[in-house]
Parts: C-alpha cells; sequence; structure tokens
C-alpha cells in the first residue's frame, strides 16, 4: 500500500456506480419475477393486468393445466438429470486423471498432448454434429441417453482447468512418498491425489452440470421420441399451439424447467463465481 | 522438480502418464475426431433421408454440396444474421463489462456490495437459453405482455407494439438476451484479470499522479491483452454458433430475419428431406470462417513488442 494520502473518489461517480450497478441487478432479477409471480395468476388475471409484484392463489389451477397436455415435466426432469450426472460423473473423472497424467510423469509426449488439448478446445461442436448424427445412428445410440453421456469422457477445457488447478496445489513429493509406502500409480491417484483436487472437481461439476442440462442442439439432434426428450429440449412445447393462451401454465412450466438450477446458483454461487474467475486466469 | 523417484532401478514411471492419457485419447477418436471425420466426408456425398444411412461419395463433381450452399441465398443471410446478431451482442457486452471491471477494481471508489453484484449479474448465464427465450418471447408478448403493459403504463408508448413481427426488434431482443447472459461472465473474468495486474505497478502510477483514466487505459487494458483475446476469441466461436435463443424465441422469424448459420444447418439436415450431405457441407464452411476470423483476432491482439 502506498504511503501517500489516499484521495477519495467523488461522492457524485460512486452514486452513479450504485444506481447503475442496482439497475442492472433489477434487469437480472426482473424478469425471472414475473415468471415466479405468474405462474401462481390465472391467464384471466395475466391478461388484465400482465406484470403483478403480488403472488396470486391459482398455482395448482395452472399445474393441473400444465400437466393436463402432452409436456411430461417428470420425463424430461429424470432424462435431464440422467445425462447431467452421467456426463458429469465421466468429464471429472477423466479430466482429472488426464491432468493428472499431465503434471504427475514427465513423458516425452507431454507437451505435445498439452499443446493437443489448447488446440482442440477452440474447435467449435458444430463441426462434429452432423457426423456425430449419423455415427450415433449407426451404432443404434440415438434415442439412447448414453449417446450424450458417453462423449463427456472427452472434455479438454475441463482437463485444462484440472491441470492449472494442480500445477499449483498438487505436492508432488507427496507422490513419492506415496510411491516409498508401495502404493501403485492408481492407488495414488485415486486416494491421494484426488481428494487434494476435491475442490477443484467440485467447481468443474458444477459447470458440467448446468452446461449439460442446459444444452439444447445435441438432444435435440438424437433424442426425438418424446419419452427421451430433456427438459430444454421440452421447453419447446411451452411455446407451441398445445398451450396457445394458456399464460399461467407457460409461465409455470418456464418456472419448473429452470427451478433446479435457481437452488444450485444460490447454494453454491460463492464456488460458480471463484470458478469463472480462476477460468479466464490464463498464462 | 523433485523427481528422484522417477527413475528408481530401471523403472520409470514415465508410461503411466501414457496410460493415464488413454481414456481421453480414445474418447477424442471415437467421439470428435472420427464424427469430424464423418462429416468431411458427408459433405462429399448425397447423403439425404431420414434413417437413410447409405451414401456415394460424388465423384463427378464432388463440390457440388458446397457450391450449392455458397449459392443459397438463405445460407448467405443467416451468416449476415449470424454476424449482425453476434456484433450487437459484443459491443455492448465487452463495453459494459470494461466499464463494470473499471468501477469495481478503482482503487479510489471502493464499491461495496461486489459479491452481491457479481452473483446476480451472472445469474442469467446459468438458466437454461431455452427457457430464458421462451420466457423472453412471453414477455414481449403482443398485444398483451409485460413489456407491452409497463411501456404504455409508464407513457413511453401510445400503443401497444408487435415486437416478434418486426425484424429489428427481433434482432434487438435476441442481441439483448445475448447480451444480457454474457457481461456478468465477461466482466467477472476481467475483474479477475485486472487483480491479477501486479499493484506496484498501479502503485507507482498513482505516486506519478495519474488519474483514473489514465490507470485504465494505459495499465490495465495493455496487461488485459491476453484475457481480451481469450473473451474474444470465446465470444466470437460461441456466437457464430448461436442457436439456442433465436430458435426458441422466435424460431429464426420473422422472414428469417434471426436465422443463424447454425439454425440453417439444422434445417438443412434433421427437417424437410434431411439433406445431411447440404449441412455437412455447411458446418465445415462455418467452421472455415470461425477458424479465418479467429486467426486475425489472434494476429490483431499479437503482442507487437
Amino acid at each position: 500500500m502506498s504511503s501517500l494520502e489516499r484521495r477519495d473518489g467523488n461522492p457524485a461517480v460512486r452514486a452513479l456506480i450504485y444506481i447503475v450497478c442496482i439497475f442492472l441487478a433489477v434487469l437480472s432479477i426482473f424478469p425471472f419475477v414475473v415468471m415466479f409471480i405468474n405462474s401462481t395468476r390465472s391467464t384471466f388475471e395475466i391478461q388484465q393486468q400482465a406484470v403483478s409484484l403480488i403472488p396470486s392463489t391459482h398455482l395448482m389451477e395452472n399445474f393441473k393445466v400444465f400437466n393436463g397436455k402432452s409436456f411430461n415435466p417428470t420425463t424430461g426432469f429424470i432424462n435431464s438429470l440422467i445425462v447431467a450426472v452421467g456426463a458429469t460423473v465421466l468429464t471429472v473423472y477423466f479430466s482429472t486423471l488426464t491432468a493428472y497424467a499431465l503434471v504427475a510423469y514427465r513423458w516425452k509426449m507431454r507437451n505435445a498432448m498439452f499443446t493437443f488439448i489448447l488446440c482442440v478446445m477452440m474447435i467449435p461442436g458444430i463441426v462434429t454434429s452432423i457426423g456425430m448424427y449419423q455415427f450415433m445412428y449407426r451404432i443404434h445410440l440415438t434415442n439412447n441417453l448414453l449417446s450424450l453421456i458417453l462423449p463427456a469422457v472427452y472434455a479438454p477445457q475441463a482437463v485444462f482447468f484440472f491441470r492449472q488447478f494442480m500445477l499449483a496445489s498438487l505436492p508432488l513429493e507427496l507422490l513419492d512418498s506415496a510411491r516409498i509406502d508401495g502404493s501403485k500409480e492408481f492407488y495414488t491417484f485415486n486416494h491421494i491425489a484426488m481428494p487434494i483436487m476435491k475442490p477443484a472437481m467440485a467447481t468443474q461439476g458444477i459447470f458440467a452440470f448446468v452446461y449439460t442440462w442446459n444444452s439444447l442442439f445435441m438432444p435435440s439432434i438424437l433424442l426425438t421420441r418424446d419419452n427421451m426428450k430433456t427438459m430444454p429440449v421440452m421447453v419447446s412445447m411451452l411455446k407451441g399451439d398445445i398451450y396457445k393462451r394458456e399464460y399461467g401454465a407457460i409461465y409455470l412450466g418456464l418456472s419448473l424447467t429452470v427451478l433446479p438450477l435457481f437452488i444450485v446458483y444460490f447454494a453454491l454461487s460463492k464456488y460458480i463465481i471463484a470458478g469463472v474467475a480462476l477460468g479466464g486466469v490464463k498464462g | 522438480m523433485n523427481n528422484s523417484l522417477q527413475k528408481k532401478h530401471g523403472f520409470s514411471y514415465a508410461r503411466y502418464g501414457y496410460y493415464f492419457s488413454i481414456p481421453f485419447i480414445l474418447a477424442f477418436l471415437i467421439f470428435n475426431l472420427y464424427p469430424t471425420l464423418y462429416t468431411v466426408v458427408l459433405g462429399f456425398t448425397d447423403s439425404k433421408g431420414l434413417g437413410n444411412i447409405t451414401f456415394h461419395i460424388l465423384k463427378d463433381d464432388p463440390w457440388k454440396n458446397f457450391r450449392a450452399i455458397l449459392k443459397a441465398p438463405t445460407f448467405i443471410l443467416s451468416l449476415k444474421n449470424t454476424f449482425v446478431l453476434w456484433i450487437l451482442n459484443f459491443i455492448p457486452q465487452i463495453t459494459l463489462a470494461l466499464i463494470l471491471t473499471a468501477w469495481f477494481t478503482s482503487r479510489r471508489n471502493k464499491i461495496k456490495g461486489q459479491g452481491f453484484f457479481k452473483v446476480v449479474f451472472y445469474m442469467p448465464n446459468i438458466i437454461t437459453a431455452a427457457s430464458v427465450a421462451v420466457l423472453f418471447n412471453a414477455l414481449f408478448g403482443y398485444p398483451k405482455g409485460p413489456v407491452n403493459d409497463l411501456l404504455v403504463n409508464m407513457g413511453l408508448r401510445d400503443s401497444t407494439t408487435y415486437f416478434m413481427n418486426s425484424a429489428s426488434t427481433t434482432r434487438g431482443i435476441v442481441a439483448f438476451i445475448q447480451f444480457w447472459m454474457w457481461y456478468g461472465y465477461t466482466m467477472i473474468i476481467l475483474v479477475s484479470g485486472v487483480l491479477g495486474i501486479n499493484p506496484e505497478i498501479y502503485e507507482a502510477a498513482e505516486i506519478d499522479g495519474a488519474n483514473d483514466r489514465q490507470i485504465f487505459f494505459q495499465i490495465t487494458i495493455p496487461n488485459l491483452r491476453t484475457i481480451l483475446t481469450y473473451t474474444l476469441i470465446t465470444s466470437l466461436i460461441g456466437g457464430l454458433s448461436m442457436y439456442d435463443i433465436p430458435k426458441m424465441l422466435n424460431n429464426g422469424n420473422p422472414n428469417n430475419s434471426t436465422l443463424t448459420a447454425t439454425m440453417f444447418i439444422y434445417n438443412q439436415s434433421f427437417q424437410g428431406s434431411y439433406m445431411y450431405a447440404r449441412g455437412a457441407a455447411a458446418s465445415m464452411i462455418l467452421f472455415l470462417i470461425i477458424a479465418a476470423l479467429s486467426a486475425v483476432v489472434f494476429f490483431l491482439m499479437r503482442d507487437r513488442k
């Protein structure tokens, strides 16, 4: 810290900053407030006055309308959960293992492998999608949730993140002493390295989960049968003809699709923000 | 680095580096490289039709699909739309993110509640884009909808507006949603970049009597070069593959004014006559455009010293 007398900022500037920030905060929250409150109001009330800050009493009615159509929220929820949990477990475990290979061992191709990961990170997913569809079709994995889970083993962004984290926090001496104690390499990874990586695994786990839960493009290509669809694919039904003018039911349906994310976010926001900040700091 | 045990009795641990990379490499070969090559090959075939996986290489005229795509007015329009939507969201996004970064890291104006603001600004980013787009479709509803209600009640407009029926308002809404979902993310990355700059540089500048504006433009921005490049590249790749928001908000309407390149590819390959070959050719063209633009960005943002 400088020993100079710190000049304080201009109070007018500070006031302006707070006003802008509060405005932006309202802008972030307001659409979701309207969504949650309108999901408790009847379609008639919404048509009379589309914005209200006072919840009403029509939640159950809306749910009956919402649930009475072909939209099956339980199926979508379970499918999304299976895909997101499966993909998250694979991404976190195998990306940690790959990063461990890059950090704990000196092998000839190590630097080449890291450069390779940096390059493939930049390739947009659209390049693979049509070939992926035909490949999955050939091996009979379309309309099978595995088609979205298995590819999660390959997650270069996660490997990159774990490598940065490991370089900073995995003491290689620890691995040496494990070897002296006779620990096999794979055992050392599972029982000594992994526990140290827990905070990073939690952060990447949240991101992998949210990313998979939210994805729309590949699931809408690979899952065409109604009982296989994930939540985001089903959301389009809320816009279609089946809920025409049933505004209360539409808002309720939207609320249900995003409720799990709000819960995850507000429970873990501290780690999520820290994870975003870490992801940006590179070389 | 302590590698005293890397070689013990002629036994090298190095091979475990290869062993533990095997799952990743295998998954790359099966779920990334193979589908990519498959897509490349499909671009040179006559592959079409739902559930039809037999195809023939176009031996007489291998570039037929690529020519057809480049001549298709809808594809050119979708590329133009994609750029317009990306620029309309990226410029305000990076501007606001930089302003917020300057405010949040200012050493004179210590802003309180930064943790809260970061959590709230970032929130829209993790909510399902598909749901967000359908929500905005309802919010901008016509003739009755929350936004129309607010505009009329506040006296900003005399009558209600049919937002989804006009190309400019629909594009504006798509760009706004993208901006609104991403500026918080960009800001958090930039703030963490600024916090990584050596504080002594700032102290020296303050002693020299530099004001906030000089400090921001002459210290913060040049030191953020790597992170700004990263932000620009990731936003470019994401923005040019934009799909969820325009698809779910208004399905590319009105008059294809929000039809993006990825939506075009989807429509070619997974609707109508399922022209996989055309879609594959279009994906390759889109990929080459993204790669070329990324190279330009890297070149422009390179360290000239």
